[in-house]
């Protein structure tokens, strides 16, 4: 193989220029990047960028149809057994035994890996005691939240190095998705590297380091940080007006670049710099003055995502690197 | 029945043997009003709005909607609202014409009704191209854009939208909110439901619903000033968490 291996140890995920198709569907456009030992990596991106296709290659359960995958140094086709024996997986559906209870579901997959729940239970013990109640309720008889901390602890039995989580988080209410978050969190402080993928731009900002992925092709990889910083012009929010009308008067205005609702406020950028004061003017122009507020603010990943996805390019020393 | 509000409900309540889904709920929701109706999973969120739509009859307490009784006439209520939600909404195996045309006649319009409107539709979305293409062949942005213009098809006085905006890009969510906002000016009252919390800050009002009771209703940004928060989320947090 042409591509350079590389010391074990250095990456617990590695991809070049990974291809799959599904007949006249191109899912993942050659995409590469590396994760290192212990970190909290977010594939961040919609329906349909490839997530899925991409963290089942890296979990041996489909081949790609080109390019190089390794996980924990070994390749995933040739060392697949290698890769399961430490590795969990969470997938995007609930895939547990519906008919089993939760004791029943912990017991299968302790033992499928050689284990017990007694061997490994520290590392699930916080999450484990939330659904210890219902040990014994069937599992598909639980609810989205309790089915998920099962999924979870059913992934970790076996005390994995690697974790790959897909789309955990989707369709989950707000605050479920923080408490699933803190979780991750206090995972990775045992050391566990875990690959996430979500559809919620805000998340990114959990992770230590993220693709912003969009129709198979990766469109950054960087940290949350130096994303945001590379947003390559000002950025202006705008508040105090009626949402709809700004809108619409901002996009009929050739000056704008781009113009987004942001909750409660309108993100702004125009074509060429523009300075607050004659945003504001421009605002008052078209009859937005009374209570309208304009303050330079700093992108944050989803603007950054929609830059990106619309063609743009942010600072021009990350297209170089 | 002719008043100022779309929606109308006084002590809701379904229970489901011992245990109360939906909570002596009470609300009314203006005509051209973007309501969004948050909560957690299991708030009870889905048996309210399966209520309001006439597909399950309440224990107790009152709802009209679209002026009519839920209790008494959930005929007319399904026939003058709309309805889409991101799991269900389009037939994949129909081509896009096809869909319009199917749910055209579901809710009884006229054959040249709806091939008129099926013109004006496709010209507004920019999908004529893609008249004869199935729905499974066209990426979700679009789906979700037709199958919103196809739930207001027949003109209700109300639609209702269950988490519409899930899985897609950031740039077609908020295209999607554009629709929301046409519709809601041109009097259409939307009912919205939604995990992403700055969704939230697009609606005229909302209410968090938590254990089936709701907990807090007002525009976003004096729930924001009452709750001590920068963002919605803050306050669904604190509210949600108890």
């Amino acid at each position: 193989m042409a591509i350079t291996q590389r010391a074990a140890g250095e990456y617990a995920i590695r991809i070049e220029k990974l291809e799959k198709r599904y007949g006249d569907t191109h899912a993942l456009k050659g995409l590469s990047f590396s994760v290192k030992p212990g970190e909290l990596f977010g594939l961040i991106g919609p329906d349909g960028a490839g997530k899925t296709s991409l963290i089942r290659i890296l979990g041996t359960l489909v081949l790609a149809d080109g390019g190089y995958a390794e996980v924990l140094g070994h390749e995933v086709v040739k060392d697949y057994r290698k890769i399961r024996q430490k590795m969990g997986y969470m997938p995007g559906r609930f895939s547990l035994y519906q008919d089993l209870t939760i004791k029943e579901n912990l017991n299968l997959f302790a033992t499928i890996f050689g284990t017990t729940l007694e061997e490994n239970y520290e590392l699930i013990r916080e999450i484990y005691v939330q659904i210890e109640p219902f040990k014994n309720r069937r599992a598909g008889a639980l609810s989205g939240g309790m089915k998920q901390k099962l999924a979870l602890c059913c992934a970790l039995i076996h005390a994995p190095e690697v974790l790959f989580l897909d789309e955990p988080t989707t369709g989950v209410d707000a605050v479920s998705r923080k408490e699933f978050w803190e979780m991750l969190g206090r995972l990775k402080s045992k050391g566990i590297t875990m690959l996430v993928s979500t559809p919620y731009m805000d998340e990114a900002s959990l992770c230590d380091r993220v693709a912003l992925i969009q129709e198979g092709e990766i469109l950054q990889v960087d940290t949350p940080d130096a994303i945001e910083a590379a947003f390559p012009r000002s950025l202006y929010g705008i508040t105090g007006a009626d949402t709809y009308s700004l809108l619409l008067a901002m996009r009929a205005d050739e000056r704008t670049a781009s113009v987004h609702a942001f909750g409660d406020s309108v993100h702004f950028t125009a074509k060429e710099a523009i300075s607050a004061a004659s945003l504001q003017s421009m605002l008052s122009e078209k009859g937005f003055a009374d209570g309208v507020e304009v303050k330079e603010i700093r992108a944050n990943i989803e603007d950054c995502f929609m830059e990106l996805m619309s063609g743009g390019r942010l600072a021009d020393e990350e297209i170089s690197k | 029945m002719e008043n100022e509000f779309s929606i109308e409900v006084r002590d809701l309540t379904k229970m489901f043997g011992g245990f109360t889904a939906v909570d002596h709920i009470s609300f009314e929701v203006r005509h051209g009003e973007i309501f969004g109706f948050l909560g957690a999973n299991g708030a009870g969120k889905t048996t309210a709005i399966r209520m309001l739509c006439g597909l399950s009859l309440p224990t107790s307490g009152k709802a009209e909607v679209a002026g009519y009784d839920v209790f008494r006439k959930p005929e007319m209520v399904k026939r003058n609202i709309g309805y889409m939600s991101q799991k269900f909404s389009l037939y994949q195996d129909l081509t896009v014409s096809e869909n319009i045309y199917f749910y055209g006649g579901i809710y009884g319009l006229k054959r040249k009704v709806i091939f008129q409107k099926t013109e004006e539709l496709l010209e507004k979305l920019d999908l004529k191209h893609a008249r004869n293409t199935l729905i499974r062949d066209i990426p979700l942005g679009w789906k979700q854009k037709l199958a919103f213009s196809v739930a207001i098809l027949h003109d209700p006085q109300i639609v209702f939208l269950d988490e519409p905006t899930g899985g897609v890009d950031p740039i077609t969510r908020r295209q999607f909110w554009d629709l929301i906002y046409e519709a809601a000016k041109a009097g259409v009252t939307i009912f919205v439901t939604t995990h992403y919390m700055d969704e939230a800050e697009y609606c005229n009002r909302i209410s968090i619903m938590v254990d089936g009771r709701i907990e807090a209703l007002g525009p976003p940004a004096e729930l924001k000033t009452r709750f001590q928060s920068q963002d919605m989320d803050e306050v669904f947090v604190k509210l949600a968490r108890g």
